[in-house]
């Protein structure tokens, strides 16, 4: 069996052509997906390969493109549409969140939307404004949706063929600054059937003090924290979500019953963020496990702003250990 | 530019706005496709005819099926109204008026065509085969929408206006890649119709139907019924141009119907269809006609319309032009408009008894069908409300 190092940006890019290749109902449809391949590469080549019927430059309108794919879902298709940018996804926030959320309870379950919604999300790239934003907790608000975030190639290459075989609309996140970051070996004898589940979180380090859950674009941020408090001989648990909606509290409940501690990541906003939903379920199921308040770290409650101060916006390694340092003087 | 510009002025860039809207122009202008007159008159038009295809019997038994057809949707309108009355129903949407827009429209249609509707369809939805009974479900609270969609291919009633009018794009652009387009297999080839009224003409979502369906050249055809009513805003709130004129913008075909001649409407609506499953692209079809009840029956238009508009209006009456037409011209007898209205009551018999037995659902049904795969959150959710139930005495949970 081969191995082969790929970016989350490359595996996205593999899921996306295994998908096709594997289910002539894949669609994918956005804008500037077809020939550019995207405005950062992820569907590149796509076109060329599956045609202008399947791989589908759309007019620049993102309830259109939305809209649409409802259409196409409704007459068996499996549509995958890019959002080029987070800050991009309101235009079609009605449509999502009244309409791709609602089919199948509307019809009692006769319309499924089995729909992929791919965005990039989170900051870090020196954009101008809406180009940063973390919109995730508007959806995993939302009944009849779920949302995923994946944070390394491997996961991107596997999670987005599960989205698009689940037969839920999935909003699929991308951690836009790890596109080109990271490379990551791809055993490429694993198949889908065996592959770590989507709706699963998972510990991607083991520690014993504080538990930190992370996602997306701040696992990378979490795991640099980890190493250097083990420095420091302070031994951090990181945990990837991967799912936020639904969340997966097993391993969660599991790390915070032995170390007592949280400290909860994200870039997105604080004020009901992730991590709120987060700290509301571990002092429900462990309240008396606790030995610290479950803290928060995240974007700050202003927009997102002017990309020459986004890194003090963005949660850092070092916000991250002042939270680690607080919760351990508790 | 003045709102009260006298009809023919031409400012520097182009007619004034006082040459497309006011009285002059109440009864549609001269760009209304009519083959019927309020009077009964039959009359020419140059692009469309009807019966041209039948034997004069056909005819006569197709115009007496669509006055049947609209006697019978005006039946279930006027009961659910009156059900909303009693208590029956929370709301009804009423289409009062709009009678021949939605049959001729309705029975344009091939089995396999699509229809989305908005949440007043109900006569387009009798034509599809849809149970009348059916309809009151989500105006009583007991549903979001009975029907199965796929077993008439006739959508949900879409409430979010315009919604629907994206998803019959995206729905037309499936039948493109199915290949049931332009194959010249009148079994095969298949059209999509989108429903929508003159309020959801300023919606984004139906500005860009328009944009998705002329760049991909979608078989879907855009029916709009401007009623002249988007429950208290005129049509002028919404445009400043005669509807069907905004299509050209778009890149594609735009006529206007008389909404309240159903032979007109038929014609042109089968048309627009043929079009499109032909494989020539979209089509918008104005249907002019005039909402004659309220929005709803929660609305009250005499705050904001005149009575002597809802009085001209009654004059043109969709279902007294096609009487006095069969009448005039002997095609039917007392006989035969006994019989259907016979029908009417038997209709209206089944639709106040079927909707008072219609029964609430269990309030743990409201956990289903939210997900292909239920998460384990909802799950728990799911069980702890069916426990707590549990604890009250004689619970039907």
């Amino acid at each position: 069996m081969s191995t082969q190092k790929i970016t989350l940006a490359k595996g996205l890019n593999m899921g996306l052509r295994k998908a096709m290749e594997d289910d002539p109902k894949v669609l994918v449809m956005g804008e500037d997906v077809g020939k550019l391949g995207g405005v950062f590469r992820i569907t590149d080549g796509l076109q060329k390969d599956f045609g202008e019927d399947r791989v589908i430059d759309s007019p620049l309108a993102e309830s259109g493109i939305v809209g649409t794919a409802v259409g196409m879902a409704l007459r068996g298709y499996r549509p995958v549409v890019e959002i080029q940018f987070d800050g991009f996804v309101y235009p079609a926030y009605d449509q999502i969140v009244c309409q791709v959320a609602k089919m199948r309870y509307r019809s009692k379950g006769r319309s499924p939307m089995p729909m992929v919604i791919r965005i990039p999300f989170g900051g870090g790239i020196g954009a101008v404004e809406h180009h940063s934003e973390s919109p995730e907790a508007q959806f995993a608000h939302t009944p009849g949706l779920k949302v995923v975030a994946c944070s390394n190639p491997v996961d991107g290459y596997w999670m987005i063929q599960q989205a698009i075989a689940s037969d839920d609309p999935v909003i699929f996140l991308e951690p836009k600054r790890q596109y080109h970051a990271d490379k990551q070996e791809l055993d490429e004898s694993t198949t889908l059937a065996n592959a770590y589940p989507l709706f699963a979180s998972r510990v991607v380090r083991r520690g014993s003090d504080v538990t930190v859950l992370s996602y997306g674009p701040t696992v990378k941020t979490a795991m640099q924290a980890a190493e250097a408090a083990s420095t420091e001989g302070k031994s951090l648990e990181v945990i990837d979500l991967r799912t936020l909606s639904p969340l997966d509290m097993g391993p969660v409940l599991e790390s915070v019953r032995r170390t007592g501690r949280v400290v909860i990541t994200h870039e997105a906003h604080v004020n009901l963020g992730m991590g709120s939903e987060l700290a509301a379920r571990i002092q429900e199921q462990c309240f008396y496990s606790l030995e610290a308040p479950v803290l928060r770290v995240g974007g700050f409650d202003t927009p997102y702003p002017a990309s020459r101060i986004e890194e003090d916006f963005l949660p850092d390694l070092d916000r991250v250990l002042d939270a680690v340092d607080r919760t351990l003087a508790y | 530019m003045s709102e009260n510009a006298t009809p023919g002025n031409r400012g520097e860039f182009g007619p004034d706005l006082g040459e497309v809207f006011g009285p002059h122009v109440a009864d549609g202008g001269p760009e209304l496709i009519q083959l019927l007159t309020p009077e009964g008159e039959r009359k020419e038009h140059p692009d469309f005819s009807f019966g041209s295809d039948m034997s004069a019997d056909e005819e006569a038994e197709t115009i007496r099926g669509f006055y049947r057809d609209m006697v019978l949707t005006r039946r279930i309108d006027t009961e659910a109204t009156a059900l909303q009355r009693h208590g029956e129903l929370g709301i009804w949407a009423q289409l009062l008026g709009q009678e021949a827009a939605q049959i001729g429209a309705g029975r344009a249609l091939r089995p396999q065509d699509y229809v989305f509707p908005t949440y007043r369809e109900h006569g387009v939805a009798y034509c599809r085969g849809v149970d009348p009974l059916n309809l009151l479900g989500l105006f009583r609270g007991v549903d979001h929408g009975a029907w199965n969609p796929n077993d008439n291919n006739f959508g949900l009633y879409t409430i979010v206006i315009g919604a629907q009018a994206l998803h019959a794009t995206g729905y037309a652009m499936g039948i493109q890649r199915d290949g049931a387009v332009g194959t010249g297999d009148p079994e095969r080839d298949a059209a999509v119709i989108a429903h929508f009224g003159d309020g959801a003409s300023s919606q984004g979502d139906v500005n860009e139907a328009f944009i998705f369906a002329a760049s991909y050249n979608a078989p879907v055809v855009f029916f709009c019924q401007n009623n002249q009513w988007a429950i208290s805003e005129p049509i002028e709130r919404q445009t400043r141009i005669p509807l069907y004129q905004r299509a050209l913008g778009f890149g594609f075909p735009g006529v206007r119907v008389d909404g309240n001649d159903v032979l007109a409407t038929y014609a042109v609506t089968r048309a627009a269809l043929q079009r499109a499953r032909d494989g020539q692209g979209p089509t918008f079809v104005e249907a002019y006609t005039y909402r004659m009840g309220a929005h709803t029956t929660t609305d009250d238009p005499t705050r904001y319309r005149l009575s002597d508009d809802v009085e001209n209006w009654k004059l043109k009456d969709p279902i007294a032009r096609v009487k006095a037409y069969l009448t005039r011209n002997g095609l039917a007898d007392d006989a035969f408009f006994d019989a259907v209205e016979e029908e009417a009551k038997e209709l209206g018999h089944h639709l106040r008894e079927g909707c008072k037995a219609l029964p609430d659902p269990k309030p743990m049904s409201m956990f289903d069908h939210v997900y292909a795969e239920e998460p384990e959150e909802l799950r728990a959710q799911r069980e702890g409300f069916a426990a707590y139930l549990e604890t009250f005495e004689g619970s039907h949970s």
